[in-house]
């Protein structure tokens, strides 16, 4: 008989020995002789903790209970191993990529960083897995008081339940929070569990073995003792098996301890592919020897033993202590692993989720100036590990084990499998929103909460009785095991239907109303498409942030070793002389990512964020945003260019348009005017004409003066049509200059004997200086003439003064210049430009001109290369002639 | 006939054709070459008829019309508007104006005293 001091001392050893299994893997991984420890073997072995005590010494429970049913619990996850074997694989890669630590850390980091869901998925693991730990100290204690009832005199339950609680709360602290990095591998622990798994599985077979060829004498002899059991006879419920292999499934990849050795202390694909197949032959071997030892057990043992101990008492009833102790070290070893694992899993996310998000807002500014982070996350683990076994123990102290327990592990299933909906759908469907998630793990941790859990307390515990009889309120349709109405389904059954189906429906319904963040929609791209992309985390842009700052805070994060190492690292990959990098947005993405494995990528992005300058936007998003305002701005440019092009050709059209206006308008003047001008004489010649025609009473001296009328009207039309013909050839450039050298007051004294030619009796002096008028000019002589002539007959014409005087000044220059002046009152100054167009005139007296004589002038000079303007400020009418100098010939 | 017709006209050969046709037919001519105190001197001699060209001198004959228009004493008055632009905007603007008759130069000597003596009060 073993007593139970020596149970006490063995079972001691055990741990001290799993103590040194993990300290020797641990020392060998620093030393980076770690290699073995990524075997993928290790990794296979480590999933073990899915058998935990409750499957060790329950499946056999299950068995003499209900039949074959435990295999489903196997099924499962055998089923998604090799079924689903590439959601594994790209959950592993995104866990890798990402430096995913816990899975509240995986939904948060996809839905953008959301720490409410952080915060939701963790609280929802906690409540789903105190009880379980609750249940694994029970059934440390129920094994322990197998041999108490063995042997007289023993231990209390509850002070073993609390020793074994403190025990696994040291071991884990030690070996779980010796890295700060989450992310990293614990490779003590988990070869600390794949000793575990191997102890359990040998522990199991050895019964099992024992059973079959110790008690029964053979395989043949087994089957037919199992065919004459009532085992034999259980029948197969199809809709609870298929429901509970879902179940398994699904807590498969959602429960967090199976999502820490699975995805968080994976390696790399290797350990996967290799787990693919062995993990379902462990499965098969754990379950190998359940039905036999089942059997065997309820033939054996007296009725009312408790079978999920069978495991335990078959052997000690045949006195094979030395088994019975193996047996027990067995589902120890399946107790502590899942305890540790769990404890591990659940401290890092109530830490990053829980505690760190509120630690950082209560000291937001000390982030960058005080405080050493690093101390604070460890403690806040390792405060996290102790007060999840804490809350393990209590739950199971006051639960007081028994019923309520057998149940529990569905139950906390059924209620970590809520995460599934968000889980997979973030990982293969973009249009996952964090609302979508928020939604559909609200609406099914509610109904889980309502259909089962509240209820597996038992009716009136938690849930009033009343509930069960008529509905809440009398409420038939929310009767917590009848949703709607649906009576008659096993209540796990009904309870999983109902909160997966509403939490899914939920979850996409939300998901599609809802739009999401550009945060969001990254991180959906990068978890969805893990396989094609690098998947990186989000970066930062080019902040505000001073390298100094960063190395602070990593210092008291990572340590000031790593931090170093990691800043040296990349300070050289940068080709930097100096031990700091840049913080170019590539190094804050490293960064970040090496924080993330600390204290989540929250959490981390918070940090990084709060040094940058807050920033909350990824390269990408910016790049993306950029390459859009490029994109605009180009467009913009083009339309800004279309649109200066267009008012540029609208205005030279307005322009053009004006212009034709306004040459059409001087073109109607035009013709009006000469309309006028030569109807004008027409008149009288017409007038005249008919007068004489007419011939009766007429005056001979009549006659002859309208006869000279007539004529003089007839070459004023004929010296008007000539102007006019003058003007057209000017104007078109038509004209044929005749170019000649001539003496200026050859071309004066010509002019002057012209227009003075024809001459009324009001008489007109010239003043000349003919010493400075021998200048020689190579011009076209007849043309300058014609231009003297006009300005001396515009003199007689128009000159007001009683006594008429026209000074021709003539003045040398760089140019020559001929200026008339007369002594009359001049031009109005208003009238001094208009004077050169066609058709001006501002005297009131009619001399016979129509107009164009100083419009013809100035497009004479402009010929000739000068020019011809109104002299103001000289008293009477003043023009000047501007005339260009040959040099050759000025030197004459 | 012994109606008084007043010219203005700043055209002295065009003055003297009409002054010779109408005076050979027994009217009573008045001329007046400036635009600016045209309408002192209609008022002035009180004619018959008046024959306006639209080309003055010191103002337009539209508004010399206008202005006769406007007042009790002339705003009868027959007007002969003569004008040297052919153009239908200038047949326009003397209707505007208020110009009882409308003449193009050149225009026949018959033509004009025709005019007067349709203008012409019986």
């Amino acid at each position: 008989m073993t007593n139970l001091n020596a149970l006490a001392a063995i079972s001691i050893l055990y741990v001290l020995f799993l103590f040194g299994v993990a300290f020797f893997a641990e020392r060998a991984s620093r030393r980076g002789r770690a290699k073995w420890l990524r075997a993928p073997i290790i990794y296979t072995l480590s999933l073990s903790i899915y058998c935990t005590a409750w499957t060790f010494y329950g499946a056999v429970g299950s068995a003499a209970r209900n039949g074959f049913e435990y295999l489903t619990i196997y099924l499962g996850p055998s089923l998604v191993l090799i079924g689903w074997w590439w959601v594994l694989r790209k959950l592993v890669r995104i866990g890798r990529v990402q430096r995913i630590t816990s899975i509240a850390d995986l939904i948060s980091s996809r839905y953008g960083k959301s720490n409410l869901l952080g915060v939701g998925v963790t609280l929802l693991a906690v409540i789903g897995t105190t009880p379980y730990i609750a249940l694994q100290l029970q059934s440390v204690t129920l094994s322990v008081e197998v041999f108490h009832h063995a042997t007289p005199g023993g231990v209390e339950e509850q002070s073993t339940a609390f020793w074994v609680a403190v025990g696994l709360a040291v071991f884990t602290v030690i070996f779980g929070t010796r890295n700060l990095d989450a992310n990293e591998r614990h490779h003590g622990v988990v070869m600390a569990i794949a000793v575990e798994a191997i102890v359990k599985l040998a522990a199991l077979m050895a019964v099992g073995i024992f059973v079959v060829w110790g008690i029964s004498g053979g395989v043949s002899e087994t089957l037919a003792r199992i065919d004459a059991s009532e085992l034999g006879q259980w029948e197969v419920n199809g809709g609870r098996w298929a429901g509970l292999m879902f179940l398994s499934a699904a807590a498969f990849l959602c429960l967090p301890r199976m999502f820490q050795v699975m995805v968080v202390e994976n390696d790399n694909d290797q350990q996967l592919r290799m787990a693919a197949w062995a993990f379902p032959l462990y499965l098969m071997l754990m379950s190998l020897f359940i039905v036999p030892i089942a059997v065997v057990g309820l033939d054996v043992l007296p009725a009312g033993s408790n079978p999920d101990l069978f495991v335990l008492t078959v052997p000690l009833e045949y006195g094979q202590n030395a088994l019975a102790l193996l047996s027990f070290l067995g589902g120890f070893s399946s107790a502590t692993s899942m305890v540790i694992v769990a404890a591990i899993a659940l401290s890092t996310m109530v830490s990053n989720h829980i505690v760190m998000p509120i630690w950082l807002r209560l000291n937001e500014n000390m982030v960058s100036v005080s405080g050493d982070v690093r101390h604070v996350v460890l403690l806040s683990r390792r405060l996290s590990i102790a007060g999840v076994l804490s809350l393990g123990y209590l739950y199971y102290s006051q639960s007081g084990g028994g019923a309520a327990l057998s149940v529990i592990g569905l139950v906390a299933f059924t209620g970590v499998a809520q995460v599934l909906p968000a889980m997979l759908g973030g990982i293969f469907w973009r249009g996952a929103t964090r609302i979508g998630a928020l939604a559909g793990l609200t609406v099914g941790f509610v109904v889980w909460l309502y259909t089962l859990y509240l209820p597996s307390f038992g009716p009136g515990a938690i849930i009033p009785k009343s509930f069960f009889e008529n509905g809440p309120f009398g409420i038939g349709w929310l009767h917590p095991e009848a949703l709607f109405g649906i009576s008659g389904i096993d209540p796990l059954l009904h309870a999983v239907i109902w909160s997966l189906s509403l939490n899914t429906v939920a979850f996409f319904v939300a998901s599609l109303a809802s739009f999401p963040s550009p945060l969001e929609r990254l991180q959906g791209a990068q978890f969805v498409n893990i396989q094609q992309g690098t998947g990186g985390t989000r970066s930062w842009s080019h902040g505000a942030a001073e390298a100094e700052d960063l190395m602070v805070m990593a210092q008291r994060i990572l340590g000031a070793t790593d931090a170093q190492a990691l800043f040296l690292r990349e300070a050289r990959r940068q080709g930097s002389e100096t031990h700091l990098p840049a913080p170019t947005p590539e190094f804050l993405q490293i960064l970040e990512r090496e924080l993330a494995g600390s204290v989540g990528a929250a959490t981390a992005h918070a940090m990084v964020g709060q040094i940058v300058g807050g920033m909350s936007v990824s390269v990408e998003d910016l790049m993306a945003v950029a390459d859009e305002t490029a994109q605009m701005m180009e467009y913009s440019a083009t339309l800004e260019a279309q649109s200066q092009e267009l008012s540029r050709t609208a205005a030279q059209l307005r322009a053009a348009n004006d212009k034709l206006t306004r040459l059409s308008v001087q073109k109607d003047a035009f013709l009006s005017q000469i309309s006028h001008e030569l109807r004008t004489p027409m008149t009288s010649i017409r007038a005249f004409s008919e007068i004489l025609r007419d011939g009766d009473g007429i005056t001979p001296e009549e006659q002859s003066k309208y006869a000279s009328i007539i004529h003089d009207e007839a070459i004023r039309l004929t010296r008007l049509l000539d102007d006019l013909l003058d003007l057209s050839v000017l104007e078109n450039g038509q004209v044929s200059l005749n170019l000649g050298d001539g003496l200026l007051c050859d071309v004066l004294d010509r002019a002057e004997a012209a227009a003075l030619a024809y001459d009324d009796k009001r008489g007109l002096e010239i003043i000349r200086d003919a010493s400075k008028e021998q200048v020689w000019l190579n011009t076209d002589t007849e043309r300058l003439s014609q231009v003297f002539i006009n300005l001396i007959s515009n003199a007689r014409k128009y000159c007001d003064a009683p006594q008429r005087v026209l000074e021709i000044r003539v003045t040398k220059g760089e140019t020559l210049s001929v200026d008339f002046i007369d002594n009359g009152s001049g031009v109005a100054t208003e009238a001094q430009d208009v004077i050169f167009e066609k058709f001006a005139r501002v005297s009131d007296q009619k001399a016979g001109g129509a107009g164009l004589g100083l419009a013809i002038s100035r497009q004479i000079v402009t010929r000739l290369g000068g020019a011809i303007s109104y002299l103001p400020g000289e008293g009477g009418a003043a023009f000047r002639v501007v005339l260009p100098l040959d040099r050759a010939l000025a030197a004459q | 006939m012994a109606g008084h017709v007043l010219v203005i006209e700043d055209e002295p050969n065009i003055i003297e054709a009409i002054k010779f046709i109408l005076s050979r037919e027994g009217w009573n001519v008045a001329t007046h070459s400036n635009g600016e105190d045209a309408v002192d001197v209609v008022r002035a001699k009180s004619p018959d008829v008046l024959i306006l060209d639209v080309m003055l001198p010191g103002r337009s004959g539209y508004d010399i019309l206008r202005e006769l228009r406007g007042d009790a004493a002339t705003e009868n008055l027959p007007v002969l508007m003569l004008t040297a632009r052919g153009q239908s905007k200038d047949r326009e603007m003397a209707e505007r104006a208020g110009a009882s008759r409308f003449m193009t130069k050149p225009f026949s000597n018959a033509e004009v005293l025709e005019a007067v003596r349709a203008l012409a009060p019986v």
